[in-house]
């Protein structure tokens, strides 16, 4: 493999991992608060679809990202309705949110199907772009990709060092305790939530806009659910999701590199590789149970019930 | 204020008056979606509900419909019941499907009796084996199932893609990807003539009425519901939770792949890729409106058939999305989840708690 190649997968890997990034990271916030959402399928779909609505019709890409990560916002007041408020079975809950997404984005996306789009463009970045392979790879990407290192930095920052992470994780880890020391446990939970809704809208939105600038029915094909997966492997930890978020993309355009380097295996086949990658991986991590149980928010899936 | 207050025993009213109250408010939706869409909701209604139930044959498709998705939803309610999250029920039956094919594929010069079993058997073998892949990942590496059922279900959408353009591609097809047609021994018989209903329909009823009678009288029924309501108890009491969570899993894992070979030796009689409409998933629902007992899931499985049709009865006469079908499914279950929280909550309309303590 020469140069050019390698900067060109890397560069690609990139952008297949964003939209993992930005779901997985919403999702993180939200696990790290002590709920599961595991509507994160329906909300990306709901995203991408309103995303590319918006964006047709006002003609406006930025439109179209400020609908998507509303629509997602939206979605998960739904579940935030079922699973905090009305202290519904969180697997329940999530797995309607996905099933009504759906449902939900085909319907509202139908009249749109076969349309496309001028997506977002590439920008170089002057002078940190002429760098040799990391150049291209980090540097002339679209804003999206971008945006998304900038929200990594922001929700590393806020879970590290500021009072509000702090807060974050003492309502996951327990929420007695925290409502005992004055914490109101259901806001704090109802926030986390929306942020996992806004930044699964903007992964669909990603999808729609700039990775195949168009809109067809689950068009997301399971990225919510390898995001799930990808919370687990990263330990709830945001540098690990970066990381993660990265190796998965690759797993997802690895047959397209195969195929480039003359591999005649059938297109179906090589289709099912990161689904394949993402079971290795969860066995890999997962056979240690007191490993994960060490790394795991308390709480999580929980229901959480002040008591007056 | 409204609150929310814990009731002190479960209502079970509300338990089984939660499915009707969710269906009324998913209708009453349905009505402002016609409405905002500018069409007449009872016109809307009526073609949803009604008309494809207006002769024989709309029976006949209701109970072709019926029949995957009772099987797939009573295999699920095994796994429910002992708290297995398996999604799976969809990679169940495409596996099925498509190992059904490649055997009634194989015996396409034969005509004897036992070909149609066979061919049922391997479909039920593959579902089974799939889901006991996911099973095991559960039991010996404490994979979380939802996870690992849901990637194995892209895998087996995959695996029957690539099975359609590939090794069970018709080769005189005209180039679809589809397989030949099956020989009259792999097919299922009919049950009423002139229709397309065939017996698979009471491969359904009795999945239920099996399922009903494994948790009323059953032992293993019994270990598998206290392994689903306290897994601790389970192990006090000594029940081998491993083998009770292969076995819920391989049983649905069967019924799942039996819907899957019934559906290409039914109503197609090859295999095509698009042989499930998202009966795996749909069947979820099934099971929780159905309140996990027979005759609940029976009911739950003829309304929501009744949904794939009015989709495509609505897409016909209305010239609405056929996608109609998947937000009314979606609709109903989110309902029942809310109306559901009221079995475990009642309302109460609270004072201020303030002048109580200043009159002390």
């Amino acid at each position: 493999m020469d140069a050019v190649l390698i900067t060109n997968v890397l560069a690609a890997t990139v952008v297949a991992g964003t939209p993992l990034l930005l779901v997985a990271l919403g999702e993180l916030v939200c696990e790290r608060s002590g709920v599961l959402n595991l509507g994160q399928e329906g909300m990306m779909l709901m995203g991408a679809v309103i995303g590319f609505i918006a964006a047709t019709s006002t003609g406006s890409l930025s439109m179209g990202i400020l609908a998507a990560m509303l629509g997602g916002v939206l979605m998960s007041m739904l579940f935030a309705l079922m699973a905090i408020t009305l202290a519904a079975n969180q697997y329940a809950a999530g797995l309607a949110l996905t099933i009504f997404g759906i449902g939900l984005s085909s319907f509202v996306g139908s009249g749109f199907v076969g349309q496309s789009i001028d997506g977002f463009d590439k920008i170089a970045i002057p002078l940190l772009s002429d760098i040799p392979v990391i150049g291209p790879v980090l540097f002339n990407q679209d804003l999206l990709v971008y945006g998304s290192l900038l929200i990594f930095i922001l929700v590393f920052c806020f879970l590290k060092y500021s009072r509000g992470g702090l807060i974050l994780r003492a309502v996951g880890e327990s929420p007695e305790a925290a409502n005992a020391n004055g914490l109101k446990v259901l806001p704090v939970r109802y926030m986390a939530v929306a942020f996992g809704g806004a930044m699964a809208g903007l992964a669909g939105a990603y999808l729609s806009l700039a990775y195949t600038p168009m809109w067809t029915e689950n068009m997301t094909a399971g990225r919510g659910w390898i995001a799930l997966a990808l919370v687990v492997f990263a330990t709830w930890k945001p540098e690990r999701v970066l990381l993660g978020a990265y190796l998965f993309g690759a797993a997802s355009i690895l047959h397209l590199v195969l195929q480039g380097l003359g591999w005649n295996s059938s297109t179906e086949l090589l289709a099912m590789l990161p689904y394949v990658v993402t079971i290795i991986v969860l066995v890999l991590l997962s056979w240690n149970p007191a490993r994960t149980r060490l790394n795991t928010p308390l709480s999580i899936g929980q229901p959480y019930r002040p008591s007056k | 204020m409204l609150s929310l207050e814990r009731r002190a025993v479960d209502s079970r009213a509300m338990q089984w008056a939660s499915p009707l109250l969710a269906l009324i408010l998913t209708i009453i939706t349905g009505m402002g979606i016609f409405m905002a869409l500018g069409k007449d909701p009872v016109e809307g209604l009526t073609f949803f509900f009604l008309t494809p139930l207006s002769d024989k044959h709309g029976w006949a498709e209701l109970g072709l419909k019926m029949a995957p998705l009772l099987l797939c939803a009573a295999g699920l309610t095994i796994c429910y019941r002992a708290k297995l999250w398996n999604i799976g029920a969809e990679g169940h039956f495409l596996m099925g499907a498509l190992w059904a094919s490649a055997a009634a594929l194989q015996f396409s010069d034969q005509s004897g009796p036992w070909v149609l079993p066979l061919v049922l058997i391997a479909g039920m073998v593959a579902g089974a084996a799939w889901a006991l892949l996911a099973g095991l990942l559960k039991t010996q590496f404490h994979c979380n199932e939802i996870l690992t059922t849901i990637m194995l279900n892209y895998i087996a959408l995959n695996l029957l893609l690539y099975a359609v353009h590939g090794p069970l591609k018709d080769p005189y097809g005209f180039g679809f990807p589809q397989s030949e047609m099956f020989a009259a021994s792999a097919l299922l018989p009919k049950l009423i003539p002139d229709t397309r209903l065939h017996i698979g329909l009471l491969f359904g009823l009795l999945a239920a009425v099996a399922v009903g009678v494994l948790f009323a009288r059953t032992f293993v029924g019994f270990q598998l519901k206290v392994l689903g309501q306290d897994e601790r108890a389970a192990a006090f009491a000594g029940f081998p939770a491993k083998r009770l969570t292969l076995l819920a899993f391989i049983l649905a894992g069967g019924l799942a792949g039996l819907a899957g070979a019934s559906e290409v030796t039914g109503p197609l009689g090859q295999l095509v890729p698009q042989v499930s409409p998202g009966y795996g998933y749909t069947a979820i629902i099934v099971v929780f409106l159905g309140r996990m007992q027979a005759v609940g899931i029976v009911l739950a499985a003829a309304l929501l058939a009744l949904t794939f049709m009015g989709g495509e009865m609505l897409q016909i006469a209305m010239a609405l999305p056929k996608a109609i079908t998947g937000l009314f499914q979606g609709l109903l279950l989110f309902y029942l989840l809310t109306c559901d929280a009221f079995i475990h909550y009642r309302i109460r309309i609270r004072r201020a708690p303030k002048a109580v303590a200043g009159e002390a």
